[in-house]
């Protein structure tokens, strides 16, 4: 379990770290935290020619906690969110969604960008990000483009970062203040990677709802029926509703593997409703908490 | 203050241990040292066409054909039915496991040996693989050793007059169990350096082992090389297991290699080597009927046992340890009458089984104690009732059971009491709303009403509070199932000669031997063959000698793993260090202490027997003392102080010693769990856990809570999470930590453990031996908690590990068979 012989770049700059990836081609590879490029090296599943080590771009590391929306670097680490002020709910909700990665010696080194790129199917980034509908802003030697990271993942650890480009940071738009997120994460052991993961964004101001099932299937997807169910009732869908949508979009015919994803699902969106019931035990399909959560014509 | 048996002592080794100045394999330098890495076999079963070298690698790459005169490992038994195998330290011929050692490559670096590695081209020609014992069993299976006539290692039997006691039973309970295959994961794996000393003429193997002598007596067996001629040094090692007491084949192909190429070479097993290569234990199938009068008591058990043994014998403890052990273990603490057991021990296209911490005894326990609860179940009592009244009383001891196995000492109904007392059964039960439970299991549609889900889950943090009040017997909100179980077990530690030989096993253990001797300075030093990779013998064989010699133990040092400086082990397994080391080292120690009383009495002018030892001074009656420092210097460098009829053995004593009574002394406990399922994901969380122990004289509690709690953490990994796992053609499918789980410390449960003594009348101090034995109950007493919870919903599991795919597999299983309402919250 030892690498193949790789040279080491470690980037000063943005401009520095597009040049010696395409310097090198084909056999480059970039290099943010390691935590799933490491082990990936070791096993001798990856075998580049090159590192390019972007992880203290400085133009890689900042944060910008915007009025509107939320800008994160690719370099940044999963600590580093979690340690961050939260101020709304979307800042809250990564807050909660870094401290449940891994282990904190993974999440000192792991970064957002390192995670979106990996597309590694239970990952926790791409999950949340496209509940968040978040994009993801990439730099090439032909100049920037960005994408939703719903399109951005095609498949599992399949991307559409084309050979040279790097990706410079992701974006979050804030959410509505009566906004709402449930996440729910199984895995068989703390900091394991999930069995099942539900994600869940209400946000009536601006009509928009997403409920997002991840670990199951080659990449995070949001359940529309269940969406729109939701938005529309501010109830949680059936389990069975939930569950034929998931074997649906997700092509997943195990039958345990099934009940896990949508329990998850489910969970997620009862941690979501909970935010409104006027005390956990209580009777949460009384009127008086819930008014003006519904909405018709949700934008997922 | 004493540093003797029975006082915490910090560990000595600890201080090197905690400031990263241990040394073990991996830290050695010599000049010239290479790097090995191997090529592995990709396939389970396959018969070798060709093994190409390119050859600018010529002189780095060795294959079996490389190896001539060297043996291959065979490891022999009495037994009746045994057939030994061939397992050469390269494949020869025909690869019968994936990781199987193919080739050896060395280079300056282990990233350079796997480059050389990669290069060398396997031409195998793929043979139907072996998989499943149960399988490997039937006629027309693919056959492992193509010259047997069948799969078959080993077939035992005991025969009881089973039929007639099935006709006087009031219930007879019928399962089938298994366990998983597992790797042991020390956090130090196999490690060996080998280099040829040119001075002495010697081959100086520095291997990760626990048994360093039988290193070199199987080392010179298969190398073809005089034991003089080989130094087995085991310096730290990081925990073995059993793991790391049987030759390894890696052991003869790098200490040949160094031979051959005259550089010292050394190979670190990695990670992916030991999750495959090195998946070789736990693996049991069970059919098990147990019948029993209408208050549960056992009237008889009849029991097919299937270990699943992989491709070949391991050196020197054959492939038969483990179903013997397991056929003659099964009855356990219980008082049976009439037990019938066949076991069969099957080849399959993996790792060669190894004996693992509790050898066999965690599966039999695990089949046993599930099965006492299902009888518990069967005639409506509660199960810690029904366990009690079955166990073999105070008032029989000392006891020979059914199988033969003699009882030394213990109360092992009392056990139970106290880990019934520890785990507040009586609130368990208040809070589940049943005492006594009912039988059956599927008839309670009251209760599991009461237990429907009625509030939003909490998050994790408050899930801990949950686990506060269960304890307490109030109701959790979280829709979980509660369940409480136990598991009661005894184990046979430092079993000798008798037992050995009646296995007829390459090693026979025989009086363990020590060496204590007082040295010039006035301190004190101990040797022993045997070994420390954890155990903290290091530390406890001092306490032995200080208890003896009246010195503290920071005076006392202790050398262990060298065949160079200590005197013939067979080494560390079987729970026998403690009671054969230390009863070595008193015996040798208690000899010394009379030597230094004989010369402190006539330097201080009084009669021996009127001389004490204690804070390394002996001490005349009258109150007149010398040091130990003034006996020393008196025969090392005053000898005309000393006496005309002085011992001319001097101040250096070599004891050998075994019990009077050597099949084993039996250590036991009772564990028991209380565990929450959640019944919408068949995630169990260990909400608490406490252990009832009896090990004879602890020497030094401190260090044997250590090993309770890590035993018992082995065991909730075994019970819950680890699973060497392979596909229908043997390939390994948990090749690293993410595929293969183990505990972490937020999946265990703070434990809590008491402890009686009941001293053993066979040994010295009344010690038993406790190395093994916590990592034998747990599976039991988790599961039969998770049965417990999960009666209402009249789902049992009865395999291990009880995984949440496999809780939730049977929940919903017996949703589509039964009527049971949907275990999910559903939102108002």
């Amino acid at each position: 379990m030892k690498p193949v012989d790789f040279a080491y770049h470690r980037a000063t700059g943005l401009d520095d770290a597009l040049e010696h990836l395409n310097a090198a081609g084909e056999g480059a590879k970039l290099l943010g935290g390691g935590q799933s490029l490491g082990p990936m090296l070791n096993l001798r599943l990856a075998r580049p020619r090159v590192l390019v080590d972007v992880s203290s771009v400085a133009a890689l590391r900042t944060v910008e906690p915007a009025r509107e929306r939320v800008t994160v670097g690719a370099a940044v680490t999963h600590a580093e969110i979690e340690d961050r002020p939260v101020s709304d709910v979307i800042e809250r909700a990564m807050r909660e969604v870094a401290a449940g990665i891994a282990c904190r010696a993974v999440r000192n080194r792991g970064t957002i960008g390192g995670s979106v790129a990996h597309a590694d199917p239970s990952a926790d980034w791409p999950i949340f990000l496209v509940c968040a509908g978040a994009r993801v802003y990439i730099r090439g030697a032909a100049g920037a483009r960005a994408l939703p990271v719903t399109d951005f993942i095609r498949a599992a650890y399949t991307t559409d970062l084309a050979p040279g480009e790097i990706i410079t940071h992701v974006e979050i738009a804030r959410a509505g203040g009566q906004a709402r997120f449930g996440f729910c994460k199984l895995c068989r052991k703390a900091g394991e990677f999930a069995e099942a993961v539900g994600a869940v964004l209400i946000d009536p101001e601006r009509r928009c709802c997403r409920v997002v099932t991840g670990a199951v299937g080659p990449k995070p997807v949001v359940l529309a029926d269940t969406t729109r169910t939701l938005a529309a009732t501010a109830m949680p869908p059936e389990p069975d509703a939930i569950r034929a949508e998931i074997a649906a979009v997700a092509n997943e015919h195990d039958p345990v593997k099934l009940h896990t994803a949508a329990v998850a699902v489910g969970r997620a969106i009862d941690r979501a409703l909970a935010a409104y019931a006027p005390s956990h035990d209580g009777d949460r399909s009384g009127s008086g908490a819930r008014t003006g959560l519904t909405f018709q014509s949700a934008d997922i | 203050m004493s540093t003797g048996i029975g006082v915490r002592v910090p560990r000595k080794e600890d201080a090197r241990h905690l400031a990263g100045k241990a040394r073990f394999v991996g830290d050695l330098s010599f000049p010239r040292l290479w790097e090995v890495a191997f090529v592995r076999s990709p396939l389970a079963h396959a018969r070798i066409r060709s093994i190409t070298v390119p050859e600018r690698h010529a002189g780095r790459v060795f294959t079996a054909r490389d190896m001539e005169g060297v043996r291959p490992i065979r490891a022999e038994s009495s037994l009746p039915t045994y057939k030994p195998s061939d397992y050469p330290p390269l494949a020869r011929g025909k690869v019968r496991f994936a990781g199987e050692c193919v080739a050896l490559c060395i280079a300056p670096t282990r990233a350079e040996a796997e480059d050389i590695a990669e290069e060398v081209i396997l031409d195998l020609e793929a043979l139907p693989a072996v998989i499943d014992s149960l399988a490997a069993r039937r006629p027309g299976a693919p056959r492992v050793h193509e010259e047997w006539g069948d799969n078959l290692f080993l077939t035992t039997s005991v025969d009881g007059d089973f039929e007639s006691a099935r006709k006087r039973a009031a219930v007879v309970v019928e399962r089938e169990y298994r366990t998983a295959r597992q790797c042991m994961a020390p956090m130090e794996g196999k490690a060996v350096l080998a280099r040829h000393d040119e001075r002495k003429g010697q081959l100086v193997v520095y291997t990760s082992t626990q048994v360093p002598h039988l290193i070199r007596t199987g080392l010179s067996q298969f190398l073809g090389l005089d034991q003089a001629d080989v130094r087995v040094i085991a310096p730290d090692v990081g925990g073995g297991f059993g793991y790391k007491c049987v030759l390894q084949p890696e052991e003869i192909s790098v200490s040949w290699a160094a031979m051959r190429t005259g550089r010292p070479l050394r190979w670190v097993e990695d990670r992916r080597e030991h999750l495959t290569a090195g998946a070789n234990t736990r693996q049991h199938h069970y059919r098990l009927t147990a019948c029993a009068d209408g208050r549960g008591r056992l009237l008889a058990v009849d029991a097919e046992i299937t270990v699943d043994v992989g491709a070949y014998s391991v050196w020197p403890f054959t492939a038969c340890l483990e179903a013997s052990q397991a056929g003659g273990n099964l009855p356990g603490p219980y008082a049976l009458d009439v037990y019938r057991c066949k076991t069969f021990s099957v080849a399959t296209n993996k790792p060669g089984f190894t004996p693992y911490r509790g050898v066999a005894r965690p599966g039999v326990c695990f089949a046993m104690e599930l099965t006492i609860d299902a009888v518990a179940r069967a005639v409506g009592r509660e199960p810690a009732d029904v366990r009690a009244e079955n166990l073999v009383p105070a008032s029989a001891m000392p006891y020979t059971n059914v199988t033969g196995k003699h009882y030394d000492s213990g109360d092992y109904p009392a056990s139970v009491a106290g880990a019934r007392r520890m785990i507040g059964l009586d609130a368990v039960r208040a809070r589940q709303g049943r005492s006594p439970p009912l039988p059956g299991g599927a008839d309670r549609p009251d209760t599991a009403h009461a237990r429907q889900d009625h509030a939003e889950r909490p998050a994790r943090d408050s899930r801990r509070v949950d686990a506060m009040s269960a304890r307490q017997g109030s109701p959790g909100p979280d829709g979980r199932l509660i369940g409480v179980g136990f598991s009661t077990f005894t184990e046979q530690t430092a079993h000798g000669t008798r037992v050995f030989g009646a296995w007829g096993l390459p090693l026979v253990p025989g009086y363990e031997q020590a060496t204590v001797k007082l040295a010039p300075s006035g301190t004190v030093e101990v040797r022993s063959g045997n070994h420390s990779f954890g155990q903290g013998l290091e530390t406890t064989l001092a306490q032995i000698a200080s208890e003896q010699l009246g010195i503290g133990v920071d005076r006392i040092r202790v050398t262990m793993g060298d065949t160079g400086e200590t005197p013939y082990s067979t080494g560390a397994y079987a729970s026998r260090g403690m009671v054969m080391a230390g009863g070595a080292v008193s015996k040798a120690a208690e000899s010394l202490a009379g030597r230094i009383r004989k010369h402190a009495a006539h330097l201080l002018q009084t009669g021996a027997d009127r001389v004490s030892l204690t804070g390394g001074q002996a001490n005349a009656a009258g109150g007149a003392s010398v040091s130990f420092e003034d006996v020393a210097r008196a025969w090392y460098l005053r000898p005309d102080q000393l006496p005309d009829d002085v011992d001319t053995q001097g101040l250096e004593v070599t004891e050998g010693y075994k019990p009077e009574v050597d099949t084993g002394v039996f250590t036991y406990a009772t564990h028991a769990a209380v565990v929450a399922v959640d019944p919408a994901t068949g995630s169990v969380e260990i909400l608490d856990y406490v252990l009832f122990e009896d090990c004879g004289r602890r020497v030094n509690p401190m260090i044997l809570e250590g090993q309770s709690y890590g035993g018992a953490a082995q065991g909730i990994g075994t019970a819950l999470f680890e699973e060497s796992l392979y596909d229908e053609n043997g390939q390994p499918l948990t090749s690293t930590f993410a595929d293969y789980v183990l505990p972490g410390p937020v999946e265990l449960p703070a434990m809590r453990i008491e402890h009686t003594e009941s001293l053993s009348p066979y040994t010295r101090h009344g010690i038993k031996g406790i190395g093994e034995g916590a990592a034998i109950a747990p599976a039991g007493a988790v599961v039969n908690a998770i049965n417990d919870a999960l009666s209402p919903l009249n789902v049992e599991i009865n395999e291990i590990p009880a995984t949440p795919r496999r809780i939730l597999a049977a929940i919903l299983a017996a949703k589509t068979s039964g009527p049971n309402e949907d275990g999910r919250r559903r939102s108002p």
